[in-house]
């Protein structure tokens, strides 16, 4: 059943009037306006996304708000519209979207206070929710794809925000460019699907739509071989791997924590990193029908999980850590999703959004406090000077780490499960050793940042402060559901059990295991390595400081490697950077574009000077030799009639 | 009776003489005589063919050239004083500002 | 006409002709022109068009011509000089396609079909009254456009010639005139022909 409801667009109207008056008026009006209003628009559009929710949830099982805008393009037979459509999935991204992101918002008002810039960075705060929420709502692909590439632009802006550092600039490109290698493979998808679908003379791209014409999307595509859902299916998921941060794509992600901390949380939590889960669950449909497509999403989404995770292990930088555990997490909600779990993948990003967010924003209550610092060798008991940042941070940590009754742990639990259920043993295996090693990196952190001994700058250390109210409360409220945010899907028979996966069910289809699992058992060796991870990282970095030293000295090509990141950044630039760059450079520039192209061009223009200058003779300026030229022409005229004449 | 081939194989005679004057004289004046001349060839032709035919049209189109003639005259004379007034000369061959 | 008469006009009409164009005299070429001319008339009103055989001698050579000797005078021409750019290949070009162009000509007098003879002329035929009736019927469009030349010539000769100095007496958009305005500055005049020939 599907419900008319206009209040969906004001979802998207007030933060584009935020957007509007902080690029616009924000300057003029103030800090304190600014202030006001970008947290406002989310804090009002999160509350109709409620309204929603709540409408949502008094109709059966199914039901849809939707609203069509206007008429977007008008092709022949081909229609899109500007419409909006809250079914269960996207009324959960909505909420968490504009929920987390008013949060967000209300921090920076905090942490920006003293940067000069407050009105341009709301207005890309604002834009960026804004484009986030277009994404989600959107009732067809394309639509979605503007959202979709409104969010890289924007998260382009952030991580380049103090643009006049050279590297900050550099690495807010490295997104951008990064972003739309994946977005190309998004586009290719779009216009396979209208392709395929088009030459049945199914003419939409609404999801509705699609999902009813399914049977064509089985088809084999001719050029491939293959059917068309798994042509799709690759691509989209290659627009997925770059807006999500999954490997072969994820470099950007760890580069652009150069943005302020709240655009991390931004990006990491609500508005970002997500998007490509979200497309994913949302062409469920599709991917259904392509057992091979959700094989390769499965593995890649292991495989980026396991290696983020190693990753971040050795990393010195707080903010840093937090970005492969993103890239990590991500990987987990990909692996739910690949193993045809998609509920457990959503379920995985709400809760993710929350306590990631709240990662971040703790950090940046710490990167605060310390006046910039973020290198983690430089901080360390911290936690009497700053308690609230302190308690919050630590309950993320749990939640993260999957210690149960955090909402981390049903989550990642209900993921694991589906991936050991569906059959999928070695990914269920790593997905267990990544969850050790996340406790160990995320305990590692809080233990380095808060515990042991102050390495703190000693002229910094005096003036260690904890944030002002309107930096903690967000905090607390993150902290509150981060705790109780997962335990709106309990394991299966407990109390109210999967109540939301039950609510998502209409959209994202039933889960069907295929192998049988004992979840207690699965559940306990998570814990397990969990534990093991936690307690490694006690001993490392609390009871024996001295260890990860002597380790690191013992194994120092590996641990170089993992410092290094693989060097994947390294590989990167060697294969596909310089190449490029030579290319661009002396290939096309010098050598196609100077000596082939200008040389057409300098070549025309040399002939036309030339023959130009050649013919300019025949101008004397004398009248009487244009006269006699005239003449020859009148006698050839002449001429011909005579030989009519005569002949 | 003069038949009127008589008439037109004077005025091309004439005719060519203006072609001839317009090509051999540095002149400009004499160069617009030449034109007037030219002219008056088409004239004779128009006014032979008139008398031929018995119809007055021909002779209509002889009063439009002799009025066409008459501005032609006044703007080339006009431009013959300006250019001389500029250029202290009034021969074709000195009068080549506007060559290469 | 009888052809007498019409070989006694044509002789004179051919010599005063080639004198228009072979006299270095201005004066004397327009004297042989004025003579042609007058010629021409006798020749029209020999043919029938009495009107426009007076209108030429009125107009053309009491009009037209004088305003020639006007011209003359007022430039103070002299004879050409000998000196100077002869333009030999040009002249000779000249006269080879004027002969060229004769030739043509007959070509076509000689294959052309052309009118039998001369007809006898309905009554009235050339009065100023035929030609009126001609002008302010089937002709009164042109002749209409022929006034309006006539204004433009009259203007046009008028912004042309006048002196330069007086230029600012007019409004500007009156005053365009290309060939004063550069003049103050024009370079001075020197024997540019050296490069001139043609051919």
């Amino acid at each position: 059943m599907t419900v008319h409801f206009p209040y969906l667009g004001l979802i998207l109207l007030i933060p584009a009037i935020g957007v509007l008056f902080n690029l616009f008026l924000g300057y003029r009006w103030g800090r304190g306006a600014v202030n006001f209003v970008a947290p406002g628009v989310i804090f009002a559009a999160f509350i109709i996304a409620c309204w929603g929710f709540a409408k949502l949830l008094a109709m059966p099982p199914g039901s849809a708000l939707a609203v069509t805008l206007w008429p977007w393009i008008e092709a022949g037979r081909f229609h899109v519209n500007v419409a909006l459509r809250m079914d269960a999935l996207s009324a959960v991204m909505t909420m968490i979207v504009s929920g987390v992101g008013a949060l967000i918002h209300l921090y920076s008002v905090g942490y920006m206070a003293h940067d000069e810039d407050y009105a341009r960075y709301f207005g890309y705060m604002n834009l960026f929710t804004l484009s986030m929420l277009v994404l989600v709502l959107a009732d067809n692909l394309l639509l979605m794809f503007v959202g979709w590439e409104g969010v890289g632009l924007c998260s382009y802006l952030l991580i380049a925000f103090w643009y006049t550092n050279p590297e900050f600039a550099y690495n807010g490109r490295k997104a951008f460019i990064v972003n739309r290698i994946g977005d190309a493979g998004f586009l290719l998808g779009i216009f396979t699907l209208v392709y395929a679908l088009g030459s049945h003379g199914v003419w939409t791209l609404s999801w509705t739509g699609m999902q009813a014409h399914r049977e064509i999307l089985t088809g084999i595509w001719e050029p491939f071989g293959v059917p068309v859902a798994t042509v799709a299916g690759l691509l989209l998921f290659a627009g997925a791997t770059g807006k999500s941060a999954q490997i072969p794509l994820y470099v950007w992600l760890p580069d652009a924590m150069v943005g302020p901390t709240p655009v991390s949380a931004l990006i990491h939590a609500a508005t970002m990193v997500t998007a490509g889960v979200y497309m994913i669950v949302r062409l469920n449909f599709l991917f259904i029908l392509t057992p091979s497509a959700m094989e390769v999403i499965a593995v890649i989404a292991a495989l980026t999980s396991f290696f983020a995770a190693t990753i971040a292990i050795v990393q010195p930088d707080i903010k840093r850590v937090l970005a492969y555990s993103t890239i990590s997490q991500i990987g987990y909600m990909f692996l739910g999703v690949g193993v045809g779990a998609f509920a457990s993948g959503i379920f995985h990003v709400m809760t993710h959004a929350f306590f990631k967010a709240l990662l971040f924003l703790c950090a940046g209550s710490v990167i605060h406090a310390l006046d910039g610092e973020q290198d983690m060798n430089k901080m360390g008991g911290l936690w009497r000077k700053l308690p609230i940042t302190y308690a919050t941070m630590l309950i993320a940590t749990l939640a993260i780490s999957a210690i149960p009754g955090f909402s981390g742990y049903f989550s990642k639990d209900m993921i694991l499960e589906a991936a050991y259920a569906s059959g999928h043993f070695w990914l269920w295996l790593m997905g267990i050793i990544t969850a050790g090693l996340t406790s160990f990196y995320m305990f590692r952190l809080i233990f380095m940042t808060f515990h042991g001994a102050s390495r703190v700058d000693p002229h910094k250390a005096d003036h260690i402060h904890e944030s002002p109210a309107v930096m903690t409360i967000p905090l607390i409220v993150l902290a509150f559901f981060s705790v109780v945010g997962g335990w709106v899907g309990l394991p299966k028979g407990f109390l109210w059990g999967e109540a939301f996966v039950r609510f998502l069910a209409p959209v994202t289809g039933e889960f069907k295991a295929t192998v049988a699992a004992n979840a207690i058992t699965l559940s306990a060796l998570a814990l397990a390595t969990t534990l093991i991870g936690l307690v490694l990282a006690y001993l490392m970095y609390l009871a024996r400081p001295e260890l990860p030293g002597k380790i690191a000295s013992s194994a120092a090509a590996f641990y170089r490697m993992l410092l290094r990141k693989y060097y994947v950044d390294e590989i990167y630039r060697t294969l596909i950077s310089r190449p490029l760059f030579w290319l661009a450079g002396p290939a096309l520039a010098r050598g196609v574009d100077q000596h082939g192209i200008d040389g057409i061009v300098h070549g025309t223009a040399f002939t036309v000077d030339n023959s130009g200058e050649a013919m300019r003779r025949v101008e004397t300026g004398n009248v009487q030799h244009y006269a006699l030229i005239y003449l020859i022409g009148v006698i050839a005229i002449g001429a011909y009639y005579v030989y009519l004449v005569i002949g | 009776m003069t038949p009127p081939s008589w008439f037109m194989a004077l005025s091309a005679v004439l005719f060519a003489i203006g072609v001839a004057g317009v090509l051999i004289r540095r002149n400009v004046i004499v160069m617009l005589m030449s034109i007037e001349l030219m002219l008056n060839a088409v004239n004779l032709t128009f006014i032979a063919i008139s008398r031929a035919l018995g119809s007055v049209d021909g002779q209509v189109i002889v009063l439009f050239v002799i009025t066409v003639a008459a501005a032609e005259a006044a703007a080339g004379l006009a431009i013959i004083i300006s250019a001389f007034r500029n250029r202290e000369t009034v021969y074709a061959d000195e009068l080549n500002v506007m060559r290469w | 006409m009888p052809l007498g008469l019409f070989i006694f006009l044509a002789a004179i009409a051919v010599l005063s002709a080639l004198g228009v164009i072979l006299q270095r005299n201005p004066v004397h070429c327009l004297l042989a022109l004025v003579l042609t001319l007058l010629d021409m008339a006798v020749m029209f009103i020999g043919l029938g068009a009495v009107t426009v055989g007076f209108l030429q001698a009125i107009v053309y050579v009491g009009a037209i011509m004088v305003l020639f000797l006007f011209v003359i005078w007022l430039l103070n021409l002299q004879a050409e000089d000998r000196g100077g750019s002869r333009q030999l290949a040009l002249k000779f070009f000249g006269v080879v396609g004027a002969a060229v162009l004769i030739a043509e000509l007959f070509v076509f007098l000689v294959k052309a079909p052309s009118p039998a003879g001369m007809n006898h002329p309905p009554p009235l035929f050339g009065s100023i009254a035929s030609l009126a009736g001609a002008l302010f019927t089937n002709y009164l469009i042109a002749f209409e456009a022929t006034s309006l030349l006539l204004l433009v010539a009259v203007i046009g000769a008028v912004a042309l010639a006048r002196h330069p100095a007086a230029a600012g007496s007019l409004s500007p958009a009156q005053g365009a005139q290309p060939v004063a305005s550069g003049g103050s500055e024009a370079r001075p005049v020197t024997p540019e022909h050296k490069a001139g020939g043609m051919g």
